[in-house]
């Protein structure tokens, strides 16, 4: 477990940066910005789902750790678990979850609330209750991971 | 200009990301560990975002078209639950608090090149796709 500063400032002028995003995508191309959706759209079955659009915006996502340093000139802080076998099965479940729930934090807990959407105020509940769950039972029942 | 807007929207999440401190797994399991190390931070991404995402998607949607498309593609707000959206947010979470992304997250990170993000989006995406397809079959029928 890795102790983390309170940053309430920085962290609320970035989620207003997250907000300004969804608010632009939604203006210029109709769509809500929802992580698990946009990488769903890269996959066919094509029909409307502007994929060339879906690729440009995770691009852009891609160029963010680049645009931070450049224009900072610091490194990206982050603390990443060392276990690629407990990083797999957990790409494995959020994966698999957001594909059924259409949605994950940005697309529900984000521009979902943001539209009082019933069925994301139901999944943000929902992935909050399960993911504080999951931590409690790691860190507090289990004692943490032994190899994560 | 849909492609542009698209693109200068990803950069923007990103950097929001990485600003917010919503690409560090470690500042977000923190943020879900209420017993332990609780860091309140994630409550303020989530207010700034919907702070201003409520009003700009309300004045978005008065008009009649976004400027790169004929329509919006948008669910209606009042959309029923269904079993899928219960369980998949419920899996998804286990995921998300076991080793601290969900998928923007993991996406911005990938270029840092860690081993464990790498592997982390590797499978989200594999498990997005398959998913696509036993649903779809639309890999069979191209």
């Amino acid at each position: 477990m890795t102790p983390t500063d309170f940053t309430p400032w920085t962290s609320l002028a970035g989620g207003a940066l997250i907000g300004a995003s969804a608010v632009l995508l939604l203006l210029v191309t109709g769509r809500i910005a929802g992580i698990s959706g946009i990488v769903r759209r890269l996959f066919p079955p094509y029909g409307t789902s502007a994929p060339r659009e879906a690729a440009a915006f995770i691009a852009g996502l891609f160029a963010a750790p680049f645009a931070w340093t450049a224009a900072t000139g610091d490194a990206v802080h982050q603390t990443v678990t060392q276990s690629v076998s407990l990083a797999v099965v957990a790409g494995l479940l959020v994966g698999a979850g957001v594909f059924a729930a259409r949605g994950c934090t940005s697309g529900h807990g984000v521009c979902g609330l943001a539209r009082l959407s019933r069925r994301s105020i139901a999944a943000t509940a929902i992935f909050m209750a399960t993911a504080v769950a999951t931590v409690y039972l790691v860190r507090h029942v289990f004692g943490g991971w032994p190899w994560a | 200009m849909g492609v542009i807007g698209a693109l200068a929207s990803g950069l923007i999440f990103g950097v929001g990301l990485i600003l917010s401190g919503m690409a560090d797994p470690a500042k977000v399991q923190n943020f879900l560990d209420l017993a332990g190390a609780w860091d309140p931070s994630l409550a303020f991404v989530m207010g700034g975002a919907i702070g201003v995402a409520a009003p700009g998607f309300w004045l978005v949607r008065r008009r009649s078209a976004p400027l790169a498309d004929a329509a919006f593609h948008v669910p209606p707000a009042d959309a029923p639950l269904d079993r899928s959206l219960i369980v998949g947010s419920a899996v998804f979470g286990v995921g998300w608090g076991l080793v601290g992304f969900c998928p923007g997250p993991a996406l911005v990170s990938l270029p840092l090149a860690a081993p464990g993000t790498i592997a982390f989006a590797a499978a989200m995406v594999a498990a997005i796709a398959a998913s696509a397809f036993l649903k779809t079959g639309a890999l069979l029928k191209r």
